[in-house]
């Protein structure tokens, strides 16, 4: 685990359960991680590649456990495909070790190694039909033909292609080639499954069908899956756990739950999900938590957090627009965690509204606070230019550092 | 806008496809022709075919003709396949502009100039000219028109199609067979084609680099055409005329399949909804 989350300690989560508090709803009970002598399934150690004198992956280190869905999530370039490249045999490390169930990979050719990659491109066979690139990786194990035959039905079944045994690429939809670029990275059973941005070229209603497929499959044939995508909302669907990555480097690793409600830096804050950044100064600490005075406007948070920071240290209190209340009038004098503003600005998405609101001098001291549309009709409803006051719980906003 | 072709445009395209094609339909009218007099229309017959298979020495050097082409463009298809490759693949490396630029100077070189310094080779080294000979100089000028057309064909090639055969756990050499070599056949084939076509008809180069006891048909026409244009050439012409259409068409035919399928294959490898 990344330093930076030192608050999701054991120690952390031993008094969440106790207290039958926990993180975001619990999916299921797997959490291998947690045991330090839980033996990872893979394991990066202090892996550096450099393209020239360009550092694409910079010392990392990572464990991955068994039949864990891992995802890598970061930005264009910051990495991840080179990661899974490696693992995968196709780049080798300038420095550091892969080892993949305790052996150590390096030297071991690509066609060697037990794990399976489904390419972004798909990079279907285009002169097989899709029967015979399903069966391809099956027939370099001179596996017997009559298997060969059981596992490719199967496969066809499982991704639903059975119609379409018989056609070359080119005659399948998008859709269609990705299914069978899945179909043929899963027909190995491969120890380890690499999806490289999978599910990039579906729409949306296709990708969350997939999505769950995946999840699915996984848990029936108990792999390992490694996903990369750029779409944060597909690796906190699928992964058990994810690794923000930046410039080559893992920022944090840790639950979707965790990465989202306790992000360990304003960077993993930022791109996760939608965030205020508030700037303040610590003001006081105590066993109960801290206190911080915003630098714009000046109002109090009275956080239950504890932060490194000494007093008059400035920080980042982050903190999620749902998490932010917003209603009409002004605050009542001495409230903490409490704000005035000013509409400045209000999304209607459908589902819920996003209402930005002014709260400094300057036009980019906006804070915003998103709500459900619970009914269908509003009587007074909020609107531009409208006095409102903000507020949110003590345990609602993470202290983070610079 | 609709103009359609101007008087002079229909006239000057008249003129110049009688210019090119011309002679030699004259040329194939005149091998049906009973008469032995290469002017005089006598009636139609196929008397001169017949006559051909009598004719040992046109058969034979048709025969080495055809052995040299055969066995010059397959090598040649080899060796430009492999050319290609490296010059597709192998990125950066020493000198590789100045390989590639030797790879293809011959398609500019003057035939003469080729011939010319190829036999000086073989003199030096002492090699007996002959059958050996002319096939290896057709090999080496035919070998850059393969590797012309080969290495179209792989540029737009999907380096990640062979990775994901690695991948999925074939060794490099087998993955070169099952998957590099069937998407990128149609280039070979052509390029083939090309080579054979090339050897067939070549004169200036098999002059220069033969021996006795292989002589091609093209030297041999050259030669009996100095004493006398007969009958039989006008049919050994007309066949050679129709070998060669058949093998340009069939590798433009090739080729256009290719470009059909390579874009196909490119909406398949780039997972584009079609
Ligand atoms: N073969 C290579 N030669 C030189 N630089 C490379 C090579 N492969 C990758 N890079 C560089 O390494 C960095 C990381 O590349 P990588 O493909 O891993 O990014 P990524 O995280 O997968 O990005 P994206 O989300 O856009 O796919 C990029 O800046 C890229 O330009
Ligand atoms: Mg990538």
């Amino acid at each position: 685990m990344a330093p930076g989350g030192s608050i999701l300690s054991s120690r952390f989560w031993v008094g969440a359960v106790l207290a039958k508090k926990s993180i975001g709803p619990v999916r299921r009970e797997f959490v291998p991680w947690e045991n330090s002598d839980h033996p990872p399934f893979i394991e990066f150690r202090g892996v550096t590649k450099k393209f020239g004198e360009f550092v694409a992956v910079r010392n990392l280190s990572l464990k991955i456990y068994e039949k864990e869905f891992f995802a890598l999530l970061g930005g264009s370039g910051c990495g991840k495909t080179t990661l899974m490249r490696m693992l995968a045999g196709f780049e080798t490390p300038t420095s550091g070790q892969i080892f993949l169930d305790g052996q150590d990979l390096a030297g071991i050719p690509p066609y060697r190694r037990p794990s399976n990659m489904m390419f972004q491109s798909y990079a279907l066979f285009p002169h097989m039909n899709v029967e015979k690139n399903i069966a391809f990786g099956l027939k370099q194990d001179s596996m017997p033909a009559r298997e060969i035959e059981a596992r490719v039905s199967e496969m066809l079944r499982l991704t639903k292609l059975e119609q379409f045994a018989q056609r070359k690429p080119h005659q399948l939809s998008g859709g269609q080639r990705q299914r069978v670029a899945l179909a043929r990275s899963l027909a190995k059973r491969p120890k380890v499954l690499l999806l490289d941005e999978p599910l990039g070229a579906l729409d949306r209603k296709l990708r969350e069908e997939t999505q769950f497929e995946l999840m699915n499959l996984q848990e029936e044939l108990e792999m390992t899956f490694l996903i990369v995508t750029h779409d944060q909302e597909e690796a906190m669907t699928v992964a058990d756990r994810i690794a923000v990555m930046d410039k080559g480097e893992l920022v944090q690793v840790a639950t979707p739950a965790e990465i989202y409600e306790a992000p360990n830096s304003k960077f993993v804050a930022d791109f996760i999900g939608d965030v205020n950044l508030i700037e303040a100064k610590v003001t006081g600490k105590s066993d109960a938590g801290t206190r911080l005075v915003s630098v714009v406007d000046g109002f109090v948070i009275d956080s239950d957090q504890e932060t490194e920071a000494g007093l008059g240290e400035t920080v980042w209190y982050a903190i999620r627009p749902e998490k932010v209340r917003i209603a009409q009038g002004r605050r009542e004098e001495g409230q903490v965690n409490q704000i005035d503003g000013l509409v400045w600005d209000i999304a209607y998405l459908g589902d819920v509204s996003c209402i930005h609101s002014k709260v400094g001098e300057d036009d980019h001291d906006t804070i915003r606070a998103t709500f459900a549309n619970i009914s269908r009709m509003v009587e007074n409803p909020i609107t531009w230019d409208d006095e409102v006051v903000l507020s949110f719980n003590r345990d609602a906003g993470v202290i983070l550092k610079g | 806008m609709t103009r359609g072709p101007t008087w002079f445009n229909i006239t000057s395209l008249v003129l110049g496809f009688s210019f090119l094609y011309l002679p030699i339909v004259l040329l194939v009218i005149y091998s049906f022709n009973e008469s032995r007099l290469v002017t005089v229309w006598g009636g139609f017959s196929t008397k001169w075919y017949a006559s051909l298979l009598q004719n040992e020495q046109l058969l034979d050097a048709a025969w080495v003709t055809l052995r040299v082409a055969f066995a010059s463009a397959t090598i040649a298809t080899v060796l430009g396949t492999l050319a290609a490759l490296i010059l597709v693949r192998s990125g950066r490396f020493m000198g590789r502009s100045l390989f590639s630029g030797m790879i293809f100077a011959p398609l500019v070189m003057p035939e003469v100039i080729l011939g010319l310094s190829l036999l000086l080779l073989f003199v030096a080294m002492g090699t007996a000219r002959g059958f050996w000979t002319v096939m290896l100089a057709h090999t080496t000028f035919a070998m850059c028109y393969v590797a012309v057309v080969v290495q179209s064909r792989l540029v737009g090639f999907d380096k990640s199609i062979e990775e994901a055969a690695e991948d999925l756990g074939c060794p490099p050499v087998k993955t070169f067979f099952l998957i590099t070599l069937p998407i990128i056949l149609p280039g070979v084939i052509a390029g083939w084609m090309l080579a054979f076509t090339l050897s067939l008809d070549d004169l200036v180069i098999a002059s220069f680099t033969t021996g006795p006891g292989a002589t091609t048909l093209p030297m041999k026409i050259y030669s009996q055409v100095r004493l006398g244009v007969t009958p039989e050439i006008n049919a050994v012409c007309t066949i050679l005329v129709g070998l060669v259409t058949i093998c340009v068409i069939a590798a433009s035919l090739v080729t256009k399949r290719q470009q059909v399928q390579r874009e196909r294959d490119e909406r398949a490898a780039f997972g584009a909804d079609g």
